[in-house]
């Protein structure tokens, strides 16, 4: 890789960098404030916080995955039905049996690979709509989950529900976890040839393609790094619950959900700039609303209310100033 | 003849001339009635026919606004939500006195416009792309709905208000029998047909969703024409959502799925995502065709889930497929 395009992922990068400190600080003075304000200072606590990004864990390792297809310029809205196969998947071929933790967990991790590449192919080589291709894969396997499962499936075991459960101090490993993947994919992005071709890709597919770049295997990649963030959400989501429902993912909306923090995270829907910081500042926003919510007493529909205008108003916040006629 | 028969005379001309220009979802639907013919002849016949017609009528509606929206480059993702707001809140406002039925009806029109307008305005203004835009305005409008509700469905619809779902015309003269909604279909149909194909704002919707920048530099009120796509679809929303409550009811999920077997029925009918090209006839085609892969999907005693599968095959094979004819077409 040239200085020069080493160079220009950095820059890339670190547009999101900025963004990204902005909104966790200000998403947990939000969440002091309504704390302060409400009488419950006990939240403002180390305590607290940790709450607010353990219940964001879920949410944010499928948004972590998301975040790489759309980089691509793809987009990726199978996501939530994903994770219910994942968590049904899991928990029913574990059937609280110890033994059958890793086999289980892998073969979980292999079907969302193959999800993954299905996805990358639909829009690579039968050129379909990426919006159109995952939709229709997500509503293909919601149908033969939905046809084979009506409620939860088996169980895990005790062991397993350390996933959701263990700490380490008082830092649960589900946080760490995510911020170490975070870590992990940050530094893909930034330092590696891959990442510089993501960029690459989403930025100028045609362009990318020209220069050489294997563009149709970057794009099926960064969907198999996205089937994968949505099927480990699955088997964090069994080990929570005890075992996987059908409705786990569509309930938790975890696609229209990850795309939103995605793009509040500073990363463009059109794809080839943004970063993985960004979108967990995206989470913890959200988080944070909820928290915020929660402790004011907001009504669960109006809520609902609540979110959709701020996801808009987010965006907006970024759209406002681009040049363009947008869509 | 009456004026129904009129339009929809006319329409099957346009069909016909549409056909040779290889739209694949007439001869998908055409299959797939037969298909169902064989199974339960029924359907050939008038009242089969109509009644089926009946049954596809909120999705042709909701999909032929849609198409405004996919035309000028867009996604309308709250139609399913601003369709059960619209049962609900109808519901609700009635308060079971069929006198109040003429004035909820026109406040529910009215809620629609707002939608529709605001909708418009931050994908034009605010620049959020409408993808997000309308997803936010899914989760506000469901919101709204269950917060007004207080998350379950209250009161009833009175007769007066359900006759456009469910009333039959007896009796008529060369078709026997003619649904209420079937005549609001074509009605719907024709005027959608005649904005998109033989207005200026049909063709500046086009030059819009083909090129947007240049359109603009042609000087096209370009944000003019994309709020009123939205409007459009909303309005198109509430009519299905009024449809919708005359056959099957108030009941909190009455327009999920709209949003996503909309945006599929005009992809099915040869429309473009992100723009440029679409037929309201193709559309309605396309509507039909999934009203009538449901229907068959049924016959065959597959489980709701499945359809939903069968669905998401249809939905790959057909945007390949709109591909692949687009290179062939040059």
């Amino acid at each position: 890789m040239t200085d020069v395009a080493v160079a220009a992922v950095r820059r890339r990068s670190r547009e999101s960098m900025t963004v990204a400190p902005l909104l966790i600080v200000s998403s947990l003075l939000a969440y002091c404030a309504a704390a302060a304000a409400t009488g419950q200072a006990a939240q403002i606590s180390v305590d607290g916080f940790i709450g607010v990004l353990q219940r964001s864990v879920a949410l944010g390792i499928v948004a972590l995955g998301q975040t790489m297809a759309i980089l691509v310029g793809s987009i990726d809205l199978s996501v939530a039905m994903l994770v219910s196969v994942a968590a049904v998947m899991a928990s029913w071929w574990m059937q609280g049996d110890p033994r059958m933790m890793l086999p289980a967990s892998m073969l979980v991790l292999v079907l969302a690979t193959a999800v993954g590449i299905a996805n990358g192919l639909l829009v690579t080589k039968l050129r379909v709509n990426a919006l159109i291709a995952t939709l229709a894969m997500g509503l293909i396997l919601q149908g033969i989950l939905s046809a084979s499962f009506n409620n939860f499936a088996g169980s895990v075991p005790v062991d397993f529900q350390v996933i959701a459960y263990g700490t380490i101090g008082k830092l649960p490993f589900s946080v760490l976890f995510m911020l170490v993947l975070t870590g992990i994919l940050g530094l893909i992005l930034s330092r590696t040839r891959f990442g510089a071709h993501v960029y690459a890709t989403g930025g100028n597919l045609e362009g990318a393609r020209l220069a050489g770049i294997k563009t149709e295997r970057i794009i099926i990649a960064a969907h198999v790094l996205s089937s994968l963030g949505a099927a480990i959400t699955g088997l964090y989501l069994a080990s929570r619950l005890r075992s996987g429902a059908p409705w786990v993912g569509r309930d938790g909306v975890y696609d229209l959900e990850s795309i939103a923090v995605v793009v509040i995270g500073g990363t463009m829907l059109a794809g080839g700039r943004g970063g993985v910081w960004g979108t967990i500042a995206g989470v913890i926003l959200f988080g944070s609303l909820d928290a915020i919510f929660t402790m004011i007493g907001v009504d669960a529909f109006l809520k609902q209310v609540l979110r959709g205008v701020i996801v808009v108003a987010a965006v907006a916040a970024y759209a406002f100033r681009s040049k363009g006629q947008g869509a | 003849m009456t004026v129904a028969a009129k339009h929809t005379k006319a329409l099957s001309a346009r069909g016909v001339a549409v056909i040779g220009r290889l739209n694949a979802s007439y001869l998908a639907f055409l299959a797939l009635l037969i298909v169902i013919a064989c199974i339960t002849p029924s359907i050939l016949e008038p009242a089969g026919f109509m009644n089926f017609l009946r049954r596809g009528a909120p999705l042709a509606v909701v999909a032929s606004g849609q198409l405004f929206v996919i035309v000028v480059g867009g996604f309308d993702l709250s139609v399913g939500s601003l369709i059960t707001l619209t049962v609900m809140g109808s519901a609700l406002l009635i308060n079971n006195d069929p006198g109040k039925t003429w004035w909820v009806i026109a406040t529910m029109y009215g809620i629609g416009l707002l939608a529709g307008l605001i909708n418009g305005l931050v994908v034009t203004y605010l620049k959020v792309p409408s993808i997000i835009a309308t997803l936010g305005a899914l989760l506000s409008i469901k919101g709204l709905a269950l917060a007004w509700s207080g998350g379950s469905p209250q009161g009833y619809l009175p007769d007066n208000f359900r006759q456009f779902g469910r009333l039959t015309l007896h009796d008529v003269p060369g078709l026997g029998v003619l649904p209420l909604a079937v005549i609001v279909l074509v009605v719907v149909v024709a005027v959608f047909t005649w904005l998109l194909h033989r207005t200026n704002f049909g063709r500046l919707a086009l030059v819009v969703g083909d090129n947007a920048a240049a359109a603009a530099l042609a000087g096209v009120p370009v944000r003019q024409i994309r709020i009123l796509a939205f409007v459009l679809s909303a309005l198109s929303a509430v009519t299905a959502g009024i449809l919708l409550g005359g056959f099957s009811g108030v009941s909190t999920d009455a327009g999920d799925g709209f949003e996503l077997q909309s945006i599929a029925a005009a992809v099915l009918g040869g429309a473009k995502l992100l723009g440029g090209r679409g037929s309201v006839p193709g559309v309605v085609s396309g509507a039909l065709s999934l009203t009538a892969l449901f229907t068959l999907l049924n016959l065959l005693g597959l489980p709701k889930p499945l359809r939903d599968a069968v669905q998401g095959l249809i939905l790959i094979a057909a945007a390949a497929y709109s591909v692949r004819r687009q290179e062939w077409s040059g």
